[in-house]
């Protein structure tokens, strides 16, 4: 099969060129290169991002912003995104996170897309430019709108640094210590005294790209974190969830299993000190 | 097909070619530079076989396009031994039995390699994390992960562990 590849230019320039040429981004290639090893895209003319400056993590006004070409291993290896670590490290091998990108995993479809799970918890923005403007939306809207939104690159995301103690994630695999998610689960739990303040929990596997547990978030907000709250948070976890059944697990396990491993992960939370 | 030109740094010596602009860095390795140590097991990233070394940092051959290595350093297993002295990681893989059909060996050694160069005194928690993109369907892992724990003690100068 031919490919051809060329390096963009600017983000606009890439823009106009995918846009005219029916061409593809590529990032850290681990998903269109399987694609292309499998045949399963039939013309690649693939755009390079990496000739692109968006590899970069800052920090400022306890802001996070990282550029869409960050690898997996460029976040695990920050001294102020420790509490992204668990996320990351759970995202394939050492050479994978080398190669994986935060805009790639955003366009990861599930099982994948870990990585924006824990994202959709922090509420982060999604900055973007298409071939005339520059815009910027929740991520929440990025992933109900991005197939609509024609030749755009993602050039950077970012979100409040949470306080301490109040970012949790884990994940359901089926072979240690690295696997595609069963499920995954991310909770942004920040506090009023012992009170949660506005809880946002994201879940990965759950639908074709990851979703809130809106229901699981309003029978905590306002609620301590006790066994009565977390079991009610449980049993509105997959409320509004739509999982696929793949090799990794069914969709009637999926179900089974979301409500378990929120429950564990807010009993975590619940016995962290404040 | 594009045919385009490519210069990269291969294990101390600088290679020049024409490539299709389709071929993979594992393809280039293997059917046309001969350098058959890298070995192509799922062409999917999932198992390891095809991890060589680029600019020090481990990355899977099968899914790099050889054309983004343009200008950079790239690492096999042939590239480890010095001058026919084995690596203390290939002699550690040989004495503990750490190779059975030895297909995994040379992502493994590759994989171990990156982990040592950054950290020589890794615990083994470390060195699983190390090769938790490698697949092994012989050994059990137990062999590889002592073997690559035993090379690091000898890389520091100390005693191997007797496993
Ligand atoms: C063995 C293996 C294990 C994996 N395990 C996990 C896992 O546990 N969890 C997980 O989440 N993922 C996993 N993945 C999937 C994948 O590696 C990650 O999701 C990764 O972050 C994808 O990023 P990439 O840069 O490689 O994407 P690419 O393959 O480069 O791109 C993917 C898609 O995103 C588009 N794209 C990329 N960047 C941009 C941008 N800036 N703007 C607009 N569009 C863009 C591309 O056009 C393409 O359609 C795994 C993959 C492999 C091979
Ligand atoms: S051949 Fe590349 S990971 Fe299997
Ligand atoms: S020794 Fe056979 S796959 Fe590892």
């Amino acid at each position: 099969m031919s490919v051809a590849l060329r390096a963009a230019a600017s983000p606009r320039e890439a823009c106009r060129h995918i846009a005219r040429r029916d061409a593809r981004l590529i990032a850290g290639g681990t998903l269109v290169m399987n694609e292309i090893n499998n045949r399963e895209t039939v013309t690649a003319s693939l755009v390079d991002l990496a000739s692109l400056r968006l590899r970069s993590i800052k920090i400022a006004n306890s802001r996070v912003t990282l550029g869409a070409m960050t690898s997996m291993a460029d976040i695990a290896a920050h001294p102020k995104l420790k509490f992204l670590k668990p996320v990351v490290t759970a995202i394939g091998g050492p050479a994978v996170r080398n190669m994986a990108t935060v805009g790639g995993n955003l366009h990861a479809e599930a099982p994948y897309g870990d990585l924006g799970v824990a994202l959709l918890a922090l509420d982060a923005r999604v900055t973007l430019e298409t071939a005339r403007q520059r815009k910027t939306m929740r991520l929440e809207d990025f992933y109900a709108q991005h197939r609509k939104l024609g030749a755009y690159l993602v050039t950077a995301v970012n979100f409040a640094l949470p306080g301490a103690n109040r970012f949790f994630f884990t994940k359901a695999i089926r072979r240690k210590p690295v696997s595609a998610s069963v499920v995954a689960v991310a909770a942004h739990l920040p506090r009023k005294g012992k009170r949660l303040a506005g809880p946002r929990i994201a879940l990965g596997a759950m639908a074709p790209h990851p979703i809130r547990a809106k229901a699981a978030e309003t029978a905590l907000d306002g609620k301590a974190l006790d066994e009565t709250t977390i079991a009610a948070a449980a049993s509105a976890a997959t409320e509004g969830s739509a999982p696929a059944s793949d090799p990794y697990a069914s969709a009637w396990y999926r179900r089974e299993i979301a409500p378990v491993y929120l429950a564990r992960l807010l009993a975590q939370a619940a016995g962290q000190k404040s | 097909m594009n045919r385009i030109p490519l210069r990269f740094h291969l294990n101390d010596a600088e290679i020049g070619e024409f490539i299709d602009s389709g071929t993979t860095l594992l393809s280039l390795l293997r059917d046309k530079l001969g350098l058959t140590a890298t070995k192509s097991g799922c062409n999917q990233g999932s198992c390891g076989a095809c991890t060589v070394l680029i600019n020090g940092a481990p990355q899977l051959s099968c899914l790099v396009l050889a054309a983004r290595c343009e200008g950079k350093s790239v690492a096999t297993l042939e590239g480890v031994s010095d001058n026919g002295t084995l690596h203390p990681l290939q002699r550690a893989f040989m004495d503990g039995f750490a190779a059975q059909c030895g297909f995994c060996t040379p992502g493994m050694i590759i994989a171990a390699k990156a982990l040592l160069d950054r950290n020589p005194d890794p615990d083994r928690g470390e060195v699983i994390d190390a090769i938790s993109g490698n697949i092994c369907r012989c050994t059990g892992y137990e062999p590889i992960i002592d073997a690559i724990l035993a090379a690091a003690a000898e890389m520091r100068g100390g005693k191997r562990k007797s496993a």
